[in-house]
């Protein structure tokens, strides 16, 4: 099997044909840095535009293809891929697990993903990005001249489903998959996020599903949901958009959260503060992320009845959010603080997550809403909470897994040189932007008038940004010159949960033997109340392993396909992607394939090396 | 020095109240509304102020105390969690936040009375145009249409109201979903396609306001000001007498260049631009043109920014409904006796 692997050729289709959930873990984080860098790249274009007043940098229009492009990358191709990424490598080892529950679905999910957000980007060289901004409100998104928003509904109605597909996944693997005694409330919190962000997915998506194909109608096949002299309703597609899209920040933070518990605990060397609350606490934000969608439309003409019940539900979220602050600072509280990076951004993130949520409940206050809706307090709030949260909780994570994702430790001078000019970068861009709000700045505005004032700090604002776009290039050559580091990386940071119980690299079967769970923080139980190993819960055997498979590309291609041919009204292409996409489905489900076995020879051999 | 830091809370406030240019700021109030929706962002901002103080200190202690020091090995304590604790930091967030919802409770409904006057006690009948004013603010791409219904009015992006009235805003679409803020007086409300929304406010001092919308509608969105000019209520009877029913001269001229221009206004422009309520509306009304702040609601008005204007509003406003006038359908002197013309389009001073 390993001189099969020296190949280059092999190398490469082992990569396309994978189901290992770890190889797709590694695939989405590769995908999504792609993704952030060019979601950065159009910040930077934008900041550019910005700069000084009445400045022609990009035109206007290309401006707001860019605003749109900037959003929606960030949003669905750099955020909740990165995201997955993590979840993909690291759920399925803190279970004690040897795979996800579907691993052929998983790398169906990976595949739908990168398509739909290829095809999203395609637009840019097929004259015109979308250009009515990420949240597309009709009827200025079903009345968009040229192609650029039918790229975005099948783009992102692709990549969606995906991310549907990996929710389901997430959530059968979590109930079925965990090792013989990790009850739920032994999950590590990473785990627990994972799970109920995969439920928020199961439910949240289904509405943007519907939004996006009433949209389609609309536009490709002259359907009227939205057009008012037909009778249509453009109020409906906000409801549809919100009712995914709030959720669908709860996706995106929840997971940080997560990890930011986890990074925490470890590098104060204590266990979580507050376990039960903090399992609490994700539940009922996940179930009140639910219930506060209308926020967003204050200004809609809801009525006050309407936007007063919103406005207080929007308000209890504060409380599960406020105690889980609070746990986490107990549980710094009596520990012994180690300031690696991967903590570094893990505790910056404290204050300025609470600097985002406090916007966010003076946002939810109604009236006064009605000042902030729009304006670049808002481009502020959701910044703070997006990057001062799941941004920092992506690159805690990266330096905290990436030893055992691929096997070496990030450089960590590098890596705070790095952390202090992403941070002050990321402060002084933003928080000038709540007073350039107040101060009547509306948001998405592709320029502003000279003599309103607003000059200085759009000037600092885009300052920050360049710090910013340095930092990321100072992680990019961390990432590449760290590769020497390949000593201590089993369990660099005294881990408490399984993951860091295997070896790194993560054999393809994760564990020789399934572990027995004893205790919340299974591998710091053992290490400090036992012999330092996990307990096996079975005896050594040949272990049953999934084969991989091309279909999945297939099936992906096909619905791109597809969605050429219903972009461009060429239905011949859209039954030609779909053959090719029903076809790989139907090999599929004839084709007997038992997977392979790796026979305990091999197995003890890869305990050997370690 | 000591007593200085004691101001620190103080300027924080003042940083906030009075930041930003004049009449265009949130944070500049100058009537009852605005004042109304600082006060409620002031309250949440020391409530908020207050939380951060608390997590700040708890998370500084805790860095600074706790910190790893050199040669420290020592495995601390594993807490479980502690239920007082626990309660506490439940607790007092909800009271905090009751603390907020209900003042912002009373005022959402505050807001949302836009219902005329009623009656005084005498059964008499309030007027509108004197003792409130009804208008209708519908939202083009990229400019602002304002009706007077009662006063049989129609004015394009300048919204003249007078001084110590009710002011109430019906807001209206043509095309895509706009929204209407005027941040120094209300906050915004979104003109939205098929529904008709409102808000009320008032202006106790006289004054020329920015508008802006808020809601991106295309390419120009970022143009698409408008202002509001409050003066007392004789000025603005004259202007409303004069906008309902414009003098003579307005549409017969006096003076051969003038005479000119109106024909040319006549050939090109009437279609979309009215006088009074002789003429289209695809475009602003120009029955007081010359009385207007800016051209097409952001450059200066100067005859030579009109002058850009009719030749190529395309380049200045990408995206708007109005074809340029090139030297091939109006010649330099054409151009100047029309806009000879429309510079005397005038109601006040
Ligand atoms: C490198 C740091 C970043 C900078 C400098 C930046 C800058 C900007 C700017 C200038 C806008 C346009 C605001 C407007 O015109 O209204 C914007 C919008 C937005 N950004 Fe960012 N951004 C950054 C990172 C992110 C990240 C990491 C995310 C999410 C994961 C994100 C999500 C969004 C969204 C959703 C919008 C709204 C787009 C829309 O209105 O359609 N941004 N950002
Ligand atoms: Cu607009």
């Amino acid at each position: 099997m390993s001189n099969a692997k020296a190949q280059p050729k092999s190398v490469l289709w082992d990569w396309l044909t994978t189901v290992d959930h770890k190889k797709i873990g590694i695939m989405y984080m590769v995908a999504g840095l792609f993704f952030f860098a060019l979601g950065g790249l159009e910040a930077i274009l934008m900041r550019i535009q910005l700069m000084f007043p009445e400045f022609s940098f990009l035109g206007y229009q290309t401006y707001n293809e860019v605003l749109t492009m900037h959003g929606t990358t960030m949003i669905f191709l750099a955020a909740m891929p990165l995201l997955f990424g993590f979840m993909n490598f690291i759920v399925p080892l803190q279970i004690g697990a040897r795979d996800v529950a579907f691993p052929f679905l998983n790398s169906l999910g990976f595949w739908l993903f990168l398509f739909g957000g290829l095809l999203l980007n395609v637009s840019w060289f097929t004259g015109g990005a979308p250009d009515a901004a990420w949240t597309a409100y009709v009827p200025l998104s079903s009345d968009s001249p040229g192609h650029g928003v039918d790229y975005y509904v099948l783009g992102l109605q692709v990549s969606g489903a995906g991310t549907l597909i990996g929710g389901i996944n997430f959530l059968v693997t979590i109930i079925n998959m965990r090792a013989p005694g990790m009850s739920m409330m032994r999950m590590p919190l990473f785990t627990w996020s994972t799970f109920v962000t995969s439920m928020l997915i199961l439910f949240a998506f289904p509405a943007l599903t519907i939004g996006l194909l009433l949209l389609m109608l609309d536009r490709i096949f002259g359907g009227a949901f939205f057009d008012v002299a037909a009778g249509g309703n453009v109020v409906i597609w906000q409801h549809l958009f919100w009712i995914f899209g709030h959720p669908e920040v709860y996706i995106l933070i929840l997971p940080a959260f997560g990890m930011f518990s986890e990074i925490i605990a470890t590098f104060a060397k204590k266990r979580l503060f507050g376990y039960s609350a903090m399992v609490f606490a994700t539940l009922i934000i996940g179930f009140l992320g639910f219930m506060v969608w209308a926020h967003h439309m204050f200004t809609v003409g809801m009525g006050p009845v309407a936007n007063a019940i919103f406005a207080v539900a929007t308000m209890a979220i504060a409380v599960p959010t406020g105690i889980k602050i609070f746990n986490w600072l107990l549980t710094l509280w009596g520990g012994r603080i180690k300031f690696t990076v991967a903590n570094l951004f893990a505790l910056a993130f404290i204050p300025s997550f609470t600097m985002g949520g406090v916007t966010g409940v003076m946002l939810a206050t109604s009236a006064a809403n009605y000042q902030f809706h729009d304006t670049y307090f808002v481009v502020a709030h959701f910044h703070y909470v997006i990057i001062g949260g799941v941004v920092f909780g992506i690159f805690a994570g990266m330096f905290y897994w990436w030893p055992k994702m691929f096997g070496y430790r990030l450089d960590e001078t590098l890596g705070k040189i790095f952390f202090w000019l992403f941070l002050i970068g990321f402060h002084l861009t933003f928080f000038v932007q709540h007073f350039l709000g107040l101060m009547g700045m509306p948001r998405r505005v592709a320029s502003f008038l000279d003599g309103q004032g607003l000059n200085e700090m759009n000037l600092i604002s885009t300052i920050g940004a360049f710090m910013m776009g340095v930092a990321f290039i100072i992680l990019v050559i961390t990432l590449i010159v760290s590769r020497k580091n390949t000593d201590n990386v089993d369990d660099p940071w005294d881990g408490r949960t399984l993951e860091w119980a295997t070896p790194s690299p993560v054999p393809e079967y994760n564990f020789a033997q399934t572990p027995l769970v004893r205790e919340l923080d299974a591998l710091w139980h053992e290490k400090y109340e036992g012999d330092g190993k996990m307990k096996a819960a079975e005896p050594l055997d040949d272990i049953h392993m999934p084969n991989g498979s091309i279909l999945p590309i297939f099936i992906s291609l096909g619905l791109t396909v597809a969605s050429f041919g219903l972009i461009y009204s060429t239905h011949v292409i859209t039954v030609i992607g779909l053959l090719i996409t029903f076809g790989a489905m139907f090999v599929r489900s004839i084709k007997e394939d038992h997977g392979y076995h790796i026979p305990v020879s091999e197995i003890k051999r890869g305990k050997g090396e370690r | 020095m000591k007593h200085l830091w004691r101001l620190l809370p103080f300027s924080f406030i003042l940083l906030l109240a009075g930041c930003g240019v004049e009449n265009l700021s949130a944070l500049d109030p100058q009537g009852p509304v605005a004042d109304m929706q600082l006060s409620l962002i002031q309250l949440s901002l020391y409530i908020m102020i207050l939380v951060i103080v608390v997590v700040f200190a708890v998370y500084l202690f805790v860095l600074i105390k706790f910190r790893e020091r050199p040669g420290d090995t020592h495995i601390p304590k594993q807490v479980h969690g502690n239920r007082t604790l626990e309660f506490i930091w439940t607790t007092i967030p909800i009271l905090l936040l009751l603390m907020l919802a209900v003042p912002n409770v009373m005022d959402t409904f505050t807001l949302a009375e836009t219902s005329i006057p009623e009656a005084d006690e005498d059964g008499v009948e309030p007027v509108p145009g004197e003792d409130y004013v009804t208008i209708r603010a519908t939202a083009h791409q990229f400019w602002w249409e304002f009706e007077y219904p009662e006063l049989e009015i129609n004015a394009g992006q300048e919204m003249y109201i007078p001084t110590d009235t009710r002011i109430i805003v019906e807001l209206e679409a043509s095309d895509v979903i706009h929204s209407f803020w005027i941040p120094a007086l209300v906050g915004k409300q979104d003109n939205v396609p098929g529904i008709t929304n409102d808000l009320w406010f008032e202006a106790p001092e006289e004054g020329v306001f920015f508008g802006k919308c808020t809601e991106i509608c295309g390419p120009s969105h970022w143009l698409m000001d408008f202002k509001v000019i409050a003066v007392d209520q004789s000025t603005f009877t004259t202007w409303a007498d004069t906008m309902a029913a414009p003098p003579a001269e307005f549409t017969e001229p006096q003076g051969e260049v003038a005479v000119e221009g109106r024909q040319i206004f006549e050939a090109n422009c009437i279609a979309c631009h009215a006088i009074g309520d002789e003429g289209g509306a695809v475009g602003p009304n120009f029955t007081n043109y010359a009385d207007r702040e800016v051209v097409a609601g952001f450059l200066e008005h100067t005859d030579e920014n009109l002058r850009e204007w009719i030749r190529d509003p395309q380049s200045l406003k990408p995206g708007n409904e109005m074809p340029a006038f090139d030297e091939s359908t109006l010649s330099e002197e054409e151009l100047d006796s029309l806009i000879e013309y429309i510079d005397t389009l005038q109601i006040l001073e």
